[in-house]
């Protein structure tokens, strides 16, 4: 028990707290990349969609290794490599279609009629988008958002890529167990995975939640 | 005066058609459009609002549409299915189209909707909706009303209260309307003028009383049963049962038309 209290008191918590600043960063930013690109694709009928669409959504399927592998590639000769700007780049393209797929559902399923009203009223796209389309679409940009900073939270392979296990600068949550685990701090270790394992759940549970009340409340309505 | 003349392809229910509508009509008519799902009457809406392109021309007063967008159009539209702002009030659905407070109030005071003008859209009834609906395409004082089925969610005393409404707003704005509509009695009591779309082209145009008058001596109907000599038929809503004595006996499912005159 002393032990427990001891590792407790010693553990150092700037890896949580980069993971943090590095999703609240990645998420912050990848919310204005997606909405107009997630809002293009909802209104589009072009034969390139399916291209792009892919594209953005190439994260979900490749190795994190891959994207690694190639955003090293690219980075190499820059100041990117092992930085926590480079970390942040990555997580951006790592978790683009956990933050577009989400927000463009949610626009696509709004009624059309919504939006063609606006149009007819004199309103520009732009308008309708934050007076409109938005205000009626936040269930779907809270899940975005959500899911978004969690993915990112839960990020490991490119992290460990890209940014190596800089202290303070690059070494993050999910590589910190790692490496204790290698080192052989079982209880750290344990700790740690502890730790992000109740904030997961926490995250999914208030999504679900919500998800849940959402529609029961529409259900009455 | 508003003229049309356009062409478009549409693939429809009954595979590839050519909309191709050719009309001129006066300043403040009442225009309805009927005929059978998939005829393109939605479409010719559609297409006059600049929700949808086409070929041709469309000219009102005198000034081509053509390369109008949508939002210049001086239009307003009224969706079977509502349209509302879900996220404003009902005062604010009307503002947002334009900040004309004065008007806003006028509309919902014709429309008796006072009362409910703080209140959000999805604690309306159908009938008080559309009746927002309408007031929020009166709010940029349009030069065409566009109606598609505007009454066809609603139930029959919500119905007539509502053509009245539409009647006493197209009377006080003078607005030119086009109104889709399946329902004879609607395009009756509301329209000056009634073409009939069939496959894309206009089959049918003239006053209600012209236009559905044509066949006062025939009836048509599905033929449901066939009892020998004896068949039933289903015109409308109602049930005809009928001897027949023809050469040819109709099949089951088919649509006949016979001739009632003695």
């Amino acid at each position: 028990m002393d032990d427990i209290l001891i590792t407790l008191k010693n553990l150092d918590f700037t890896p949580f707290i980069l993971s943090f600043k590095l999703a609240g960063i990645t998420t912050f930013i990848l919310f204005f990349i997606a909405l107009p690109v997630a809002w293009r694709l909802s209104q589009s009928r072009s034969k390139i969609k399916p291209i792009i669409e892919s594209f953005i959504s190439l994260p979900i399927v490749l190795p994190p290794s891959v994207l690694g592998f190639y955003l090293l590639t690219v980075f190499d000769g820059t100041a990117l490599n092992f930085s926590f700007i480079g970390l942040v780049i990555a997580s951006c393209i790592y978790s683009l279609p956990f933050m577009t797929q989400p927000l463009q559902s949610g626009f696509e399923s709004l009624n059309r009629s919504m939006i063609e009203a606006s149009y007819i009223a004199g309103k520009s796209q732009l308008i309708t988008l934050f007076k409109v389309v938005i205000p009626n679409t936040k269930p779907a940009i809270l899940t975005a958002i959500i899911i978004t900073f969690a993915h990112t939270i839960g990020e490991f392979g490119v992290v460990l890529m890209i940014g190596g296990s800089i202290p303070n600068e690059t070494k993050v949550a999910s590589i910190a167990i790692y490496e204790m685990h290698d080192s052989m701090e079982y209880l750290s270790a344990h700790i740690y995975s502890a730790i992000m394992l109740l904030i997961s759940f926490m995250v999914l549970l208030s999504v679900y939640i919500f998800n849940h009340k959402q529609k029961y409340f529409k259900g009455v309505s | 005066m508003i003229k049309i003349d356009i062409e478009k392809e549409l693939h429809g229910a009954s595979g590839a058609m050519n909309l191709e509508v050719n009309l001129e009509i006066k300043e403040g008519e009442f225009l309805a459009i009927t005929g059978e799902s998939g005829a393109g009457k939605s479409t010719l809406l559609r297409i006059l609002a600049g929700l949808e392109s086409s070929k041709g021309e469309i000219e009102v007063h005198g000034k081509s549409w053509n390369n109008l967008s949508i939002q210049k159009r001086e239009i307003g539209f009224v969706f079977q299915e509502y349209g509302l702002f879900e996220n404003m009030s009902v005062e604010q659905n009307l503002l947002y189209v334009a900040k004309d407070k004065t008007l806003a109030k006028e509309l919902l005071a014709t429309t008796e909707l006072t009362n409910l003008k703080n209140r959000l859209p999805k604690t309306l009834s159908g009938g008080q909706k559309q009746r927002v609906a309408l007031c929020r395409a009166f709010m940029k004082r349009p030069k065409l009303l566009l109606m598609d089925e505007p009454l066809s969610a609603l139930n029959p005393t919500m119905r007539t209260n509502l053509q009245d409404e539409i009647l006493i707003l197209h009377k006080k704005f003078g607005t030119t309307t086009f109104m889709v509509s399946h329902d004879t009695s609607d395009i009756y009591r509301m329209a000056s003028r009634v073409i009939v779309l069939e496959l894309g082209k206009v089959v049918n145009n003239g006053t209600p009383k012209e236009v559905f008058s044509t066949n006062k001596s025939k009836i048509s109907g599905e033929v449901l049963q066939i009892n020998g000599e004896s068949i039933l038929l289903l015109v409308g809503e109602q049930l005809l049962e009928l001897n027949y004595h023809a050469d040819k006996i109709p099949k089951l499912g088919e649509r006949i038309t016979i001739n009632t005159s003695l």
